[in-house]
């Protein structure tokens, strides 16, 4: 298996504040890999990191490299808005865009890209909310507004927003924390499924949706990386003492 | 205990009433008091205003001094030329400004300057626009124009639109524009096309808002628009108003004018009443549709 994301030695701040301090990790083609950590531990910021949304708010910035199919992305002569085509991201609390429908919300990360041919567009949303579990729900309202859709729906409909521009890699921060047990539990069932098209960054509060999900997982304390490895040895033989406190329910 | 910890109570409970009736009536009185003016120059307007109205009025023309008769037909679409123009220049202008107040500027030191001076200018006596436009179009162009009179009422409306759009834009939550930004879109086109696209209604209102505001402007078109007895020949001429209209009949010595200005008053009193509740309607709408979703 092939490495589609490569970080090497990463360190992002806010103002004076050191968020991520030398972090190196690996992502493999077809993958999920959780990123578990107590809150403040740096976990939202590193994803965020990768698409290069870190340098968006005021004061924020990061250093070192991230490689994106052997590319790093950190490079001086490197577009963010390009970057961001190629890496999609799913927020903590479900996003639709106000005013535009269930179709327009799907197709505008294309439409505003400048295709215009609506087949195509059609083509695409159907094939994203096909992906997203959603289709069957909404394929007779695709006109009414995004926001009319339930929690868990406009959820999934952010994720096939993500996907229309066909990223390689999905990052996804806490994408079910304000979601009810059956929607997180439809999301979860899609990961699978989607990890067949892109790989997967999802960073949880949940460690029991991360040992369900993931193939890998790494934890975080306090901007460093402890531990990252296959899932099943970060839950069941951690090789750090942190690591073992954190998932057996001891702090965080 | 004779006089118990009740007795107390209900002591203080008559007296709290007492007070809080009181302090109603003042307080009716008062409303009482700020509506009277409003009430009674709509329904002077109105007195004076529907008799005077007939089909000629929106027809005809203004006659010649001493003949009985004739209209504000011109004045009419004179007020609708002077918007259209007024619109043209403040609403992008206006909305040019808010999207840099909200999007851009932030809190640097040059928005704080650009949200004082559209404070300023939100401020100032209107005659002062109508001043700075005659110097700076009039004199130059040397003839009074519909030109002049619309750049007038579209600075006036500046500031309002900003401030709207600036608002409006704010009240949309930052993770929308993150998640625009995550899709691979570059920021001007996610600010365009999904954040101010997605205020559109708000801003409308706040547009509508400021039109009816210029709408019976008269000070800022008396040395800017000027006036005209005709129909305006081009943009470049002199063009007629309502306010402009109702201001010269109504200082004019003739009786007939001074019905005819009535009229006119009742006339843009509607429109602007008109612009309002039509704008509260549209606002109520989106209001509504957004707490259906």
């Amino acid at each position: 298996m092939s490495s589609v994301l490569v970080v090497r030695k990463l360190n992002a701040w806010f103002g004076h504040t050191q968020a991520l301090k030398e972090i190196s990790m690996e992502f493999e083609q077809n993958s999920v890999t959780a990123i578990i950590g107590p809150s403040g531990c740096g976990k939202s910021t590193f994803i965020r990191c990768m698409n290069r949304l870190h340098e968006e708010v005021p004061e924020a910035r990061a250093s070192g490299e991230v490689f994106l199919e052997g590319k790093n992305i950190y490079l001086p002569e490197v577009d963010p808005v390009a970057i961001r085509r190629k890496i999609g991201m799913v927020f903590q609390k479900p996003n639709p865009f106000p005013s535009l429908s269930v179709f327009d919300n799907v197709a505008v990360g294309l439409k505003l890209a400048g295709v215009k041919r609506s087949a195509v567009l059609k083509e695409a949303v159907e094939r994203s909310l096909i992906l997203a579990a959603l289709w069957d729900e909404v394929k007779d309202g695709l006109h009414s507004p995004g926001t009319s859709l339930s929690g868990g729906q406009q959820q999934r409909l952010c994720i096939a927003r993500a996907l229309a521009v066909e990223p390689s890699v999905l990052l996804m921060d806490e994408p079910t924390s304000a979601l009810d047990p059956i929607s997180t539990a439809k999301i979860e069932e899609l990961m699978t499924e989607l990890k067949k098209a892109v790989t997967i960054v999802i960073v949880t509060h949940n460690m029991q949706q991360a040992a369900r999900i993931s193939d890998k997982t790494g934890f975080f304390l306090l901007g460093e990386l402890i531990e990252c490895g296959d899932t099943s040895q970060i839950f069941t033989a951690p090789k750090d003492k942190h690591t073992e406190r954190y998932i057996t329910g001891r702090f965080g | 205990m004779k006089h118990s910890f009740t007795d107390y109570i209900y002591r203080s409970y008559r007296k709290r009433k007492v007070i809080n009736a009181v302090m109603y009536v003042l307080l009716s009185i008062a409303v009482t008091l700020a509506i009277i003016p409003l009430l009674s120059v709509f329904g002077y307007v109105i007195v004076q205003g529907m008799p005077a109205l007939n089909l000629e009025f929106f027809t005809g023309l203004p006659k010649p001094v001493g003949e009985i008769g004739g209209g504000m037909a011109n004045a009419l679409v004179g007020t609708c030329t002077l918007v259209l123009i007024a619109s043209v220049v403040g609403v992008p202008w206006g909305i040019a400004v808010g999207l840099y107040l909200s999007e851009y500027g932030k809190d640097g030191r040059l928005s704080s300057i650009v949200r004082f001076c559209a404070d300023m200018l939100a401020s100032i006596p209107s005659i002062i626009v109508g001043l700075f436009v005659y110097a700076l179009v009039v004199l130059p162009m040397k003839r009074f124009s519909a030109l002049a009179g619309g750049l007038a009422l579209g600075l006036l409306m500046i500031p309002t639109v900003s401030r709207t759009t600036e608002e409006l834009l704010k009240m949309v939550p930052n993770h929308i524009r993150e998640a625009g930004l995550a899709l691979g879109l570059p920021r001007w086109k996610v600010i365009l096309w999904i954040v101010l696209k997605g205020s559109r209604g708000p801003i409308t209102t706040g547009i509508m808002l400021s039109i009816a505001r210029i709408a019976g402007e008269t000070a800022p078109l008396l040395f800017t628009a000027f006036n005209n007895r005709f129909w305006q020949s081009g943009l470049d001429q002199p063009i007629s108003s309502l306010p402009v209209q109702i201001y010269t009949y109504a200082i004019s010595p003739y009786d007939d004018w001074h019905r005819q200005a009535w009229a006119g008053a009742f006339v843009l009193v509607l429109l602007v009443f008109m612009i309002n509740i039509i704008t509260r309607l549209i606002f109520a709408a989106t209001i509504r549709k957004r707490q259906e979703s």
